[in-house]
């Protein structure tokens, strides 16, 4: 029975394909493939079900299958676009082999239906692996990537260290934070810590809470923490929320950060120009004598 | 004029950034100011925060209102965890449970300018705030 179907849905198969394509195209508007071109489109759509006969021929062999899902993720188009393929596909071929059979009786019937599933499901089931796939290897990546930015550790000279933070800081970025913070300090042998929250949108307590906890590590183990880039806003919330961050110098901008930094490090920005006028001065009055 | 609500459900962590990211854009919209947007979005980090710490699983409303030629925003955190069991507990400064540094609803009252918590033990608490945006 199940040879016998097969048989009339690959010998009809153009009558199928152009029922498909002519229901597929009315699709176009709602599964988000209406940005693109008509003659990709038809293509692709040319492509799709030459792919589905193909396993229907080979008798569920998935290699077609597996590349053109490879190809169609690369491109970029919808998984909506292959579940609706496919589900006009399974309603085309049982629509077809029941108007080309007389006579159906109950049984007939869901022959028919089960058949035309058991062909579409390992179909359908491989596509949404494979996109599914894809989705998480790249929000793995991303994560990975997103942690190599989370808690970044600039030495900037001999004993001053730096740490921009731009973000969200959420609990497992908190934690990355004290521990390279605190790797850093004892790795670079540094005096100062300068802790940037210029790049941070929102400072709520949680946030705060962090930052006190790491400068105060960082003073444990004999370092000190300046936290700089607080912004006007950011200021007023945190008086707002009752906040006390007196137990660690703060400062508007790094800049400013940097040169407190320096006076704590016993050392002072030097205009190079102002010291050659100043030499030059001393030639000149030694001149007068 | 009064906007219908949108929701944020507050399960994750980073539902609590969903969260901030649409009051701050509706906060903007209004046209507050830098601070004022700063406010709201930390008042929103705050509620979600406790959601997200104490009840699990809640809702952040936020919604535009409008009254007697005044403009705001609305926000309400609602949620059916554990409850209160003595408010006045926790909002004194310095109160916390969870080792924090328990400024949370007492600095929320502060950053808003009307506030109103209703809570029932077993049950769940709401918190209804609203800022008036100049």
């Amino acid at each position: 029975m199940d040879n016998n179907l097969k048989r009339i849905v690959i010998d009809n198969s153009e009558s199928i394909v152009s029922m498909w394509l002519k229901e597929i195209s009315l699709l176009k508007e709602y599964n988000h493939t209406a940005g693109i071109s008509k003659e990709s489109f038809e293509v692709t759509n040319r492509e799709f079900v030459e792919v589905i006969f193909i396993s229907l021929k080979n008798q569920g062999s998935m290699e077609t299958v597996q590349k053109f899902s490879e190809k169609i993720i690369k491109l970029g188009w919808p998984l909506s676009y292959i579940t609706d393929g496919l589900q006009v596909f399974r309603r085309v071929t049982i629509d077809f082999i029941l108007k080309n059979t007389e006579q159906v009786d109950t049984d007939q019937f869901s022959t028919i239906l089960e058949s035309v599933d058991l062909w579409i499901e390992p179909i359908i089931r491989e596509l949404v692996n494979e996109y599914s796939g894809s989705w998480e290897h790249i929000v793995s990546l991303q994560r990975v990537a997103l942690q190599e930015l989370s808690a970044p550790l600039i030495p900037v000279m001999e004993g001053i260290t730096v740490m921009p933070l731009i973000g969200t800081i959420d609990t497992e970025r908190a934690k990355l934070i004290m521990e390279n913070l605190l790797d850093g300090v004892m790795q670079h042998n540094s005096e100062v810590v300068l802790i940037d929250i210029t790049g941070v949108p929102v400072v709520d307590t949680m946030v705060a809470h962090h930052i006190i906890q790491a400068a105060e590590a960082v003073r444990l183990i004999g370092a000190k923490c300046i936290v700089v880039g607080i912004r006007p806003e950011i200021a007023q919330t945190i008086v707002n929320l009752g906040i006390d961050l007196g137990d660690f110098p703060t400062k508007s901008s790094l800049k400013k950060g940097f040169m407190t930094a320096l006076e704590i490090t016993n050392r002072k920005i030097i205009d190079l120009d102002s010291k050659v006028e100043h030499t030059k001065n001393i030639i000149e009055s030694l001149k007068g004598e | 004029m009064n906007s219908s609500p949108s929701y944020i459900n507050i399960n994750k962590e980073w539902d609590i950034v969903a969260a901030r990211q649409l009051a701050r854009d509706m906060s903007k919209k209004l046209g507050a100011g830098t601070v004022d947007q700063a406010r709201i979005a930390t008042a929103v980090s705050e509620l979600a925060r406790n959601i997200y710490l104490y009840a699990i699983d809640g809702k952040i409303y936020i919604e535009a209102i409008e009254k007697m030629e005044r403009r705001g925003i609305r926000i309400v955190a609602e949620d059916n965890g554990p409850g209160i069991p003595d408010i006045s507990l926790v909002m004194e400064d310095g109160y916390s449970t969870s080792g924090g540094l328990g400024a949370g609803l007492p600095g929320v009252k502060r950053l808003m300018d009307e506030f109103n918590i209703t809570s029932e033990e077993g049950k769940g608490t709401i918190i209804n705030t609203i800022k008036w945006v100049r």
